[in-house]
Formats: C-alpha cells, structure tokens, sequence
C-alpha cells in the first residue's frame, strides 16, 4: 500500500513537470529517472543485500559509456590500418607481464622473489610502451579532428549495454580481489580510486575513445527526429493528436527510449526479486547480519561477496551504456564523482537499503529533485534577494550560486534521512 | 656525465616539489588517521573540510589585502590562518553537535558513519561552492622565490637552475612545527595522553575516568587546525578550487592506510611515500638521466613512465599493492 501510494507520487511529480513545464523535460526527467533507478538498483544489492560499501560507481558507468564507443561506432579503417595490430599487440604484451609478474611470484621463494617479480615488471613494462607508443601515436595523428581513434565494431548500439555490464564486471572482478575480505573501509578507498582511473584513462588514451575530444554522434537504437519529421505518415498522425510535427518527434524518441529503458528496469527489477527471496538471497542477508556465523556454517563469505559486488557493478555498467546511449555522445569531462557516485547512493539510502522497489523509487525521486532543486533555488533565492538594490554584488553572488544549491539540499536530504527515518522510504520486509 | 647539475636538475623537479606535496598529504593524513583512531571510521568529508578551512583563510586575505595589511616577504594568508582555523573549528564543531554526535551516542556502525560523512561532503561542498565559488583562486602573495632559478645559476656557475619557492619552504617549515607540536601534545600531555589511551582501547579508557566527550572534542580541535594548514599550504603552492581538495581525498586515504590508520607516524611516512611516487612516476626524467647516463647510454624518449593525468592511479597502485601484501600497513596500524 504504502509502496503504491509513493510511486504514485512520484509519478504525480513527473507527471506536474508536465503540466506545468513541459512535456519534453518530464520525459527527460523520467528516462534519466530510469536509468538512475537501474544504478540504484546496482547500488542496492551490494550495499542492500550484503552490504558491500562501493563508492566507485561513476566508474562502471563511464565503463558501461565506454562500450557503447567500442560497439556501435563504425572502424575508422585508416587507423586500424596505421598501428592497430600493434596497440593490440601491445595490450597483449602488457597484459602477459602482469601474468608473468603474478607467476614469477607465485612459483619463487625467499628473496629472488621481489627482485624478479620487479625484473619482470619492468622488463614487461619497456617493451609494452616500445611496442604501444608508436602505435598511439600513428592512430591518434591519422584526422585528429574526426577520428584519431581506433573507431568501434560498428556492431547493433543495444549490444553494447550487456557488454558495458560485462565489462564492469571486469574491473569489478578485479577489484573485488584485491580490497574484498579485507575492512569494509579498504573496499570504500579502493573503489574510489578505481572509478578516478577508469575517468582518467577515457580522458587521456585518446587511441580508445577519443578522450576529452569526445565521441559524439552515438548511433541510436530509436529513429532520428528529422527523419520523423520528413515522414508524411508519423506527421498526419501527429497532428490526429493536435500536435506540430517537431514536437511530436522529439517526444516521441524520448517516448522509445523511456519503453527500452523500462524494459531493462522492469527484467532487472523482477531478477533482484527473484534473487532476493531465493535460498540465495537468503544467505546473502544472513552473511551481511552476522558474517562469523555465515562463516561457521560453512559458506565462503569472500567468495560471496565477490560475486554480488560483481553483479551489483555489472548492473551499473548497464545503466552506463544506456546513459551514454540516451545522450548520445560520450564526454569523460562530465563524469563527476558527486553526480555518479554519491547522488546514487544518496538515492539507496533515501528509497530504502535492502528494498529494492525501495532502490526504485529513490532513484526517480532523488532525480527528480536533482533536476527540479534549481528552479526551485533559483526562486528561492529571487525572493530572498528581492530586497537587494539590482546588481549588487551580493545579489548577483547569490543568484549566481543557485546551481550549487542541489548539493546542499542533496547532503541534508541524506543526512535528514539517515536521521529520521535510517531505513528509508520502503524499509526492507 | 655532469653528477653534480645532475643532481640540481634531480632537486629541482623531483626533490623538493615532492617533499612540499608530501608534507601538505601528511597533514592531510594526519587529520584522516586521527579521526578514524578516536572517533572510528573514515572520514569522507576531510577534503571538503580542508576546502571550507582554505576557504576561511583565502577569504580573510583577501579582506586583508584590501585594508593594506602584509606580512612583509611572506604571504598574508599565514596571517590569516588562525582566523581560518577558528572557523574550520566552529564548522566542524557544529557539524559533530548537530550530526556525529548522535550516532556515537547509538554506537552506530562505522559504515553508517562513512555514509553520514558522505552526507556531511555534499554539504560542505555546496557550501563552498556557494560562498566562494567553484573556480580556480589564487591567494599567495609575498615573495615568491627564495632562490630563483637564475640567481642560482649565477651563484654557482652551474648549468641547471634551482627554484626554491617561498611556499615550498613554508609548506616544509610550517610542517616540521606542527608535526612536533602534535608529537609533543600526543606524548607529553595528559590530554594527549588520554586520548592515546581512548585510541587504544576504549573501555579502559572510560573505566580509567576519561572523558570521552572531551578526547573528541580535541580530536574535532586539532583534525579542524591540520585540515586548514593542510589546505592553505595546498593552496598557496597550487591554487584554491573545491573540486581540486574533493579530489585529494584519494590520496590523502591512500597515505594514511599506506602508513597503516590510526598510526600518526605512518600517515606522516605514508604521505612522503605517496607524494614521492607520484612525482617521481609522471617526471620526465630525461633530463636528469643524461646527466647522469654515459653519452653513449642517453635516452631517446622522454623516459616518463605515466604522464601527469595518472597521478591517482599512482596512488590508487601503491595502495592495492600495500592491501594486497601488508594490510595493516607499513607501520601497523590501530594504536595511536
């Protein structure tokens, strides 16, 4: 009941931007309310239901925006052609000295150990930057102002969500085998310095996508709304509901997008259920009450672990790819850990840890708030400065910080919460 | 092979911006480690506090600045940091009444903590954000060299130049001064003392007649005054931006648990240890190489084994490598 009545009214404030706004930002309120609703639920089942603490998130989703470059953009040939067999090349290198690297130390003893461990690193790591730079540099010359990069497999654009989330599971297995099993602390560091690397990575090797140049043009799962538009039939059957063609169009991508992006929501949604009340939910929740007793009786509790953290970041990786699909165009600059990461989590501990109707929930209404909190601010503050002589400078101070106010507003909302009402909107059953 | 510009090209690059950077990360750590052994979790608010302290500092200078008040050689902000440690104490003071506090009482959870310290960033970041403003500032006044590079080279008639920035020299001195002064205050006092005592084992502590609200109230006093000269030595050496000290939370972290938490030494050695690789992995170290390589050995490249925007990922390895093989750190942590 209370379930019902909260996503009503939620739908209600979705569905007031689009009477009193417009209907276009409703619906982007409501696709990006989507997609935060999918990261969430990622968030959910790590911090929900075993209680993992990953603040990496904006990580995966750069990941999950990454694969969508290498699947859906066409190969630029002429840089395959300049040195991609050797950039491939050299990543098989790099990759077969930390193999080395790990064997050398796993099959010496005593104190040939370190020594040759390091020997094999730097041995590896001269010929991998022999064998890489020359090639990074023969792909980023060839047209730097279009291409200067390796291009995608030119593959299907929905293909790329379920290898964004496989390749967030990549890092995910990664980093779970380091930080997992140790304080709950480690994890925390750990994965905040994995999601700057993978930022820092997509905004420098410009080979892969491009860098802080950006990939724009994204190729869409959705028709083009110009192509709408030159379509007689979709015109006549616009105006049949009292609207200009433009407008028709772009509500109606944005209409396509929301069903696809529903779709993804609602399977995840009803696979963590299922997860959720299945024996091996069950576990998961026993190891996260009381790991000692988990581990008495038997269960791999770090091996566990390993496999949520995995799952929960291969869902983030999803709701990545579907994010980059959505803009269009994937920007490394805008990746911001406040955005990515902690508004997410701001959005787990407001709709309900453990609940994941709850994870939902806080995903549409914390984005909302995001979106609608500098309108509001911007109000807000025009009262407050009504007072004020016309361009002085503390008028034009305040009325220039308003965009910084959803930061606030989102730091109280989540410290209010924790306060009140620790368990959220929907407590966990 | 000329040992000795070498050298001076060695100190000039790599040395002595390392130590500066190293000692503003281990006043930093300090603060992170001091708070995870008193009061028990990771603070993820630290690098936003040092922003609202640095904040604090830069807008009294710029106040004193417009009334014609100078230190002189040196930068106006020190002059201004005891004002900024005022009101980086009474912020964190607030914050520990109005929000900490309860959950102690609750003896909540470490990792509620975390999130509630989550909670505590978003809101000190806005609040930056708002009063001063998410740009880039530059506060540093006074003379900036104490040895420019070509004052060097006339002195000594050497090839490479040495630049000694009057920041780096403060960021050195102000550090050794606090770091003894803290030593002094952990070791010597009866204060200290106690909170040694709390970090260690809380129980005994409390059966022992200390006052735990006192011990965090210091703790709050001192973590409060490291994070505002931490800060302002960052800022007058680089520049002021919010976002710049969110992002130093990595490695700040990345010291203290390489040091090993709740260890005031280790966050001092793990913050020279982070700093020192950092610089030492994005420098291109061509030219100090052909100084000290045969002719016939000098390196073609740049030699730099990762460029400058990977400097996190330095920290971030160091890390994994101190987790994976030595978890409690290099000076074992837990005990203050």
């Amino acid at each position: 009941m209370r379930t019902f009545l909260l996503f009503g009214a939620v739908a209600c404030l979705i569905l007031g931007t689009g009477f009193l706004q417009s209907w276009n930002s409703a619906l982007l309120i409501l696709n990006m309310g989507l997609v935060s609703a999918v990261m969430a639920l990622g968030v959910n089942l790590q911090w929900g239901l075993a209680g993992l603490f990953n603040v990496g998130v904006m990580g995966f989703v750069a990941l999950g925006g990454l694969a969508v470059v290498l699947i859906s953009m066409p190969p630029v040939g002429a840089a395959w052609a300049a040195g991609g067999g050797q950039i491939l090349l050299g990543l098989v290198l790099g990759a077969a000295t930390i193999v080395g690297a790990v064997l050398v130390w796993a099959r010496t003893l005593g104190r040939v150990r370190g020594w040759a461990t390091a020997a094999v690193l730097l041995v590896g790591l001269i010929i991998y930057r022999m064998v890489l730079d020359p090639a990074v540099d023969a792909v980023e010359s060839v047209d730097p102002a279009l291409a200067g990069y390796l291009g995608g497999l030119g593959l299907p654009v929905l293909l790329a969500w379920p290898v964004g989330g496989l390749l967030a599971a990549g890092a995910a297995w990664i980093i779970g085998k380091t930080a997992l099993g140790l304080r709950s602390d480690y994890l925390a560091i750990a994965t905040l310095g994995i999601a700057e690397i993978v930022i820092a990575i997509l905004k420098n090797e410009d080979w892969m996508a491009r860098g802080v140049k950006n990939v724009i043009g994204l190729p869409r799962p959705v028709p083009y709304e110009v192509d709408l538009q030159n379509d007689p039939a979709f015109v006549e059957r616009a105006a049949g509901f009292g609207l200009d063609a433009t407008t028709a169009s772009t509500l109606y991508v944005k209409l396509e997008y929301g069903m696809l992006f529903a779709v993804v929501l609602i399977t995840l949604l009803v696979l963590a259920q299922l997860a959720l009340k299945s024996p091996w939910g069950r576990m998961m929740r026993a190891i996260r009450d009381n790991e000692t007793a988990a581990r008495a009786m038997g269960k791999d509790v770090t091996a566990r672990h390993l496999q949520v953290f995995i799952l929960g970041s291969a869902i983030c990786g999803i709701a990545g790819a579907m994010m980059t699909t959505l803009d269009g165009q994937l920007t490394p600059g805008s990746y911001q850990p406040l955005r990515y990461t902690f508004l997410i989590w701001v959005m787990v501990i407001v709709g309900g840890s453990g609940n994941n109707l709850g994870a939902v929930l806080g995903g549409f209404l914390i984005w909302f708030l995001w979106v609608q909190v500098e309108p509001m601010g911007q109000l807000l503050m025009s009262v407050i400065t009504a007072g004020l002589v016309d361009g002085s400078w503390l008028k034009d101070h305040l009325l220039d910080s308003v965009q910084h106010m959803r930061l606030l507003t989102m730091g109280l909302i989540l410290l209010l919460v924790l306060r009140l009402n620790p368990r959220g909107l929907l407590p966990e059953k | 092979m000329d040992l000795l510009n070498g050298f001076v090209a060695l100190a000039n690059f790599v040395l002595i911006p390392a130590i500066a950077y190293g000692s503003q990360l281990a006043l930093g750590a300090l603060g992170v480690t001091l708070i995870y052994g008193i009061l028990r979790f990771s603070n993820f608010a630290h690098g936003d506090t040092m922003a609202m302290g640095t904040m604090f500092v830069v807008l009294i200078t710029w106040g004193m600045q417009a009334l014609g008040i100078s230190f002189g050689p040196f930068p106006t902000a020190l002059l201004a940091i005891p004002f900024g440690i005022l009101g980086a104490t009474a912020l964190v003071l607030l914050t520990d009444k109005y929000v900490y506090k309860f959950y102690r009482a609750q003896k909540a959870k470490p990792v509620i903590l975390v999130i509630v310290s989550m909670g505590v960033m978003f809101i000190y970041n806005g609040l930056t954000r708002i009063i001063i403003g998410p740009d880039d500032y530059r506060f540093a006044d006074g003379e900036r060299f104490v040895i420019s590079a070509r004052t060097f080279r006339d002195m000594t008639g050497l090839e490479e130049g040495l630049a000694v920035r009057t920041t780096q020299v403060i960021t050195v001195v102000t550090a050794v001064i606090v770091v003894a002064a803290l030593f002094w205050f952990l070791n010597k006092t009866r204060t200290g003392k106690s909170m040694r005592a709390f970090s260690d084992n809380e129980d005994l502590a409390l059966l022992s007649g200390i006052n735990p609200e006192r011990v965090v109230l210091v703790t709050w006093l001192i973590v409060a005054s490291l994070a505002t000269v931490a800060g302002v030595l960052y800022g007058l050496d680089k520049s002021f931006k919010a976002f710049t000290y969110f992002q130093l939370l990595l490695p700040i972290f990345a010291a203290a648990i390489v040091g090993g938490l709740g260890n005031p030494l280790g966050a001092i050695a793990g913050g020279f240890v982070i700093a020192f690789s950092e610089v030492g992995i994005t420098y291109a170290w061509k030219k100090v190489l052909t100084y000290f390589m045969p002719p016939a050995l000098e390196p073609d490249g740049l030699v730099q084994i990762l460029s400058t925007e990977y400097k996190f990922a330095v920290s971030f390895v160091i890390l994994v490598i101190v987790l994976l093989f030595r978890p409690t750190g290099l000076f074992r942590g837990k005990a203050l």
